[in-house]
């Protein structure tokens, strides 16, 4: 495998220009009376400090400090693009590597494989029949033999199908046969989360059911550069990856990304805000809601200091960060937008209180999606939006 | 092998190719169907019209599939159908009102499923149609379960279950024929083969001689048609009914089509075919002007008639889209109703920590486009 990584570097130099020579034929602009996008909006996304829009800023990531792209160029990217530019640099360094789901052919419904099969042939990036446990099973197969394997499934409303596969197959293949087989190279991406016009089958966020699921990896991006780094390392991780990309940030996160090679680390949170007052951890998405939240309690509460965590990879999740913060701040907030019962905040606010009970100052505050499926005409009042997570830091703060 | 033959009554023009198959119905009988496949067509240009211009959030067109209405007629009222969410032309010709498809796709009070599901996911208890779900395929076993359900009671009825060629592609389709054919379900599988998955298309979503040739090796009676036929599409769900009812046989068809239309709004078929295929499929062959035809044939129809039904129903869609336009949104107490009979404590405790949050932030939310305003939480 080696040899192949070796001799198919220079292709790298390739992938970005992919992005930029052609336009994604489905981005619009915003005018008034006109349908939104697939993708949705996520307001308050522009006013992000958290998305680095200039080269500096994108580089001083102390965690790309020793991938070999500080030196190297930026382009801005959205979520896509770095998506796209990620699955690009895997197919090229690894000649086993194929992508492959439902419409990927063309580009895939939300352009995330544009121009990939051009790139690296029709044996590579190809369209499957519609089957997701049939993607997944393909999946497994390909790894279980040392290839490189990337499926996509059209949305995480739409991965059950493949449960099975994913539960009693992929997760288990290794244990199973005592380390003598793995499927490592299995990658399952899949678009999730609200967009504001999904109803119950395009808006799910199904992370909590295989969070309990010994043997899998569940990784969360935030961002352009998360994305494109996260990706590649869930990739080239020895273990099977669910990578679930907020569909809501695709084309509205956009930030300068490295346009080298370069992978972000599995299994460890970000602390995104320093803060001494309070903990607020949630992931995705639901990190913009948190950083305007935040915004407006320390603006409301006088001397109040929150530091926010990007939880970034589900399972294994980083306790060790989380409850480093939670012994100095003593108070916890956490935010998803799947149901509440149940739901990771659950997992996170056993854990912390098993680690930190001693040190916490008021009751964990869970802000989450009610238990109900997802309704299309409620979702304002559904999710957890920037007023509930605001009214939970004020809670925790003021208990 | 050779491929299994298309069942045709009319050719392109209209015109009957072998007479003894030419349905015996009335003019009014053959109107009806006519009237509403027009109905759905112009249904369509409207939605579609109002999601572009950002007044509902989402549609789906039937566009070239308009024939599929006549299975409708060939049904008993009190068939159940499972539909995938191209079949609003069945659930017209049964009675769903324009007002009732308008209030489902502008989520508003009157809508059935109380605003929770994206637009075209329609249902009704009373027209034996069951709620639309988005995922593929999986309504197929239930209409299996279903129809054994009828057989047990005894009822002189079967289940008439729709899906696309995609679909076929996933287990629920394979698990339902098997099921169908072992516990000899009185159901009819209506494959409405149009081409293409999203952009896949047909040739990279089976081999083989199409989704006919599963339902033989599963040991079910299988028909492929014209589905730009609209009689043969009658004829050959009348006769699966009969199968299916009396001897309780499942039945498959296979009605070959071509989607004229993008997927949905969410998509952009250029992207993967050229326009100019669409519009050609359109002028070259389309059920809606072979029914014309044959009704101008017959004498039931004319130009004049044609024109003055268009303009009105149009007049009429667009009435009751501006009526629907103006409803409220359903009450936000139905946020947390119906996810069991009754609510659990979970959700008791939710819809007042809800409440709660309303009262102290009201100018945070929405409030004015619900009905009564959200007091009623």
């Amino acid at each position: 495998m080696s040899s192949f990584r070796a001799a198919t570097r220079p292709l790298i130099a390739n992938c970005w220009k992919i992005n930029s020579k052609r336009s994604f034929h489905l981005s619009r602009v915003c005018r008034e009376n006109a349908p939104p996008p697939a993708e949705g909006f996520m307001p308050g996304l522009a006013r992000s400090k958290l998305l680095k829009h200039t080269h500096e800023e994108a580089l001083k990531n102390p965690e790309l400090v020793d991938t070999g792209v500080v030196g190297g160029e930026t382009k801005k990217m959205n979520l896509l693009q770095g998506v796209n530019d990620a699955m690009c640099i895997a197919l090229a360094t690894d000649e086993t590597a194929v992508i492959f789901g439902e419409d990927v052919s063309f580009g895939g419904v939300f352009r995330c494989t544009l121009g990939l099969a051009e790139m690296f042939g029709k044996d590579r990036v190809f369209n499957t029949p519609l089957s997701e446990q049939g993607i997944v099973g393909f999946g497994i197969g390909m790894a279980s033999v040392g290839h490189t394997a990337i499926a996509e499934i059209q949305f995480a409303d739409y991965i059950f199908p493949a449960f099975d596969q994913l539960v009693n197959e992929a997760a288990k293949y290794r244990y199973r046969s005592g380390n003598e087989f793995s499927i490592g190279g299995l990658t399952v991406r899949s678009p999730s989360s609200a967009v504001g016009h999904g109803g119950h089958y395009h808006s799910q966020m199904p992370e909590a059911y295989f969070a309990h699921t010994p043997g899998l990896k569940i990784v969360i991006p935030r961002s352009p550069i998360q994305a494109k780094g996260l990706l590649l390392a869930s990739i080239r991780d020895p273990n099977p990856v669910i990578f679930f990309e907020p569909k809501v940030l695709y084309r509205a996160a956009a930030e300068q990304v490295p346009t080298g090679d370069y992978e972000l680390p599995l299994g460890k949170a970000e602390v995104l805000k320093r803060g001494k007052d309070v903990t607020v951890v949630g992931y995705g998405s639901q990190i913009y809601t948190l950083e305007t939240a935040i915004q407006m309690a320390e603006k409301n509460i006088s001397g109040l200091s929150c530091e926010l965590i990007d939880l970034r990879t589900i399972l294994p999740w980083d306790i060790d960060t989380v409850a480093k913060s939670v012994d100095k701040t003593g108070r916890l907030v956490i935010a998803h937008e799947a149901p509440k019962t149940a739901g990771f905040g659950a997992e996170i606010a056993a854990s912390v209180m098993e680690r930190c009970f001693l040190r916490l100052e008021s009751p964990i505050q869970r802000v989450c999606g009610w238990d109900t499926p997802f309704p299309l005409v409620f979702e304002k009042f559904y999710l957890p939006d920037v007023t509930r997570c605001f009214e939970a830091i004020k809670k925790a703060v003021e208990y | 092998m050779d491929a299994i033959p298309t069942y045709r009554v009319m050719d392109k023009e209209g015109k009957v190719l072998v007479p003894e198959e030419e349905p015996k119905v009335t003019e009014e009988f053959a109107t009806k169907i006519y009237k509403d496949m027009v109905t759905l067509n112009t249904m369509d240009l409207i939605l579609y019209e109002a999601q572009r211009q950002g007044r509902i959030s989402f549609y789906m067109t039937n566009y070239g599939e308009e024939a599929f209405i006549s299975c409708g007629a060939a049904l008993d009222p009190s068939d159940v159908i499972f539909g995938q969410y191209r079949e609003s032309g069945i659930l017209l010709y049964r009675g769903f009102t324009l007002d009732e498809f308008m209030s489902q796709c502008y989520s508003n009070e009157k809508d059935h499923g109380k605003g929770r599901q994206m637009p075209v996911h329609y249902g009704s208890k009373k027209l034996n149609f069951q709620t639309i779900s988005s995922p593929l395929a999986t309504q197929i076993p239930h209409a299996s379960g279903a129809a054994y359900a009828l057989k047990r009671a005894g009822k002189k009825n079967c289940v008439m279950c729709f899906f696309g060629d995609g679909a076929a592609s996933e287990g629920d389709f394979h698990a339902a024929l098997n099921f169908a054919a072992t516990m000899q379900c009185p159901v009819i599988f209506f494959c409405r083969n149009n081409g293409f998955a999203i952009s896949t298309p047909a040739d990279e979503q089976y081999k083989g001689d199409g989704i006919a040739s599963r339902g033989i090796g599963y040991g079910i009676d299988t028909i492929r048609v014209d589905g730009n036929d609209v009689w043969a599409v009658y004829n050959v769900t009348k006769a699966a009914r009969q199968l299916a009812v009396d001897e309780h046989r499942p039945v498959l068809i296979e009605a070959l089509t071509y989607r004229v239309g993008h997927h949905s709004t969410s998509d952009d078929s250029s992207a993967y075919r050229s326009k100019k295929e669409a519009e050609t499929w359109m002028r070259y062959d389309n059920p809606i002007t072979r029914l014309r035809k044959w009704l101008h044939n017959k004498g039931w129809w004319n130009d004049e008639t044609e024109t003055k039904y268009r303009a009105d129903i149009r007049k009429e869609i667009l009435k009751s889209f501006s009526k629907a336009e103006k409803l409220h949104k359903p009450s936000l107490t139905e946020l947390f109703n119906d996810v069991y009979d009754k609510p659990t404590p979970n959700l008791i405790a939710q819809r007042k920590e809800l409440k709660e949050i309303i009262q102290k932030y009201p100018a945070n939310y929405p409030l004015a486009d619900f009905k009564n305003g959200g007091e009623d939480l």
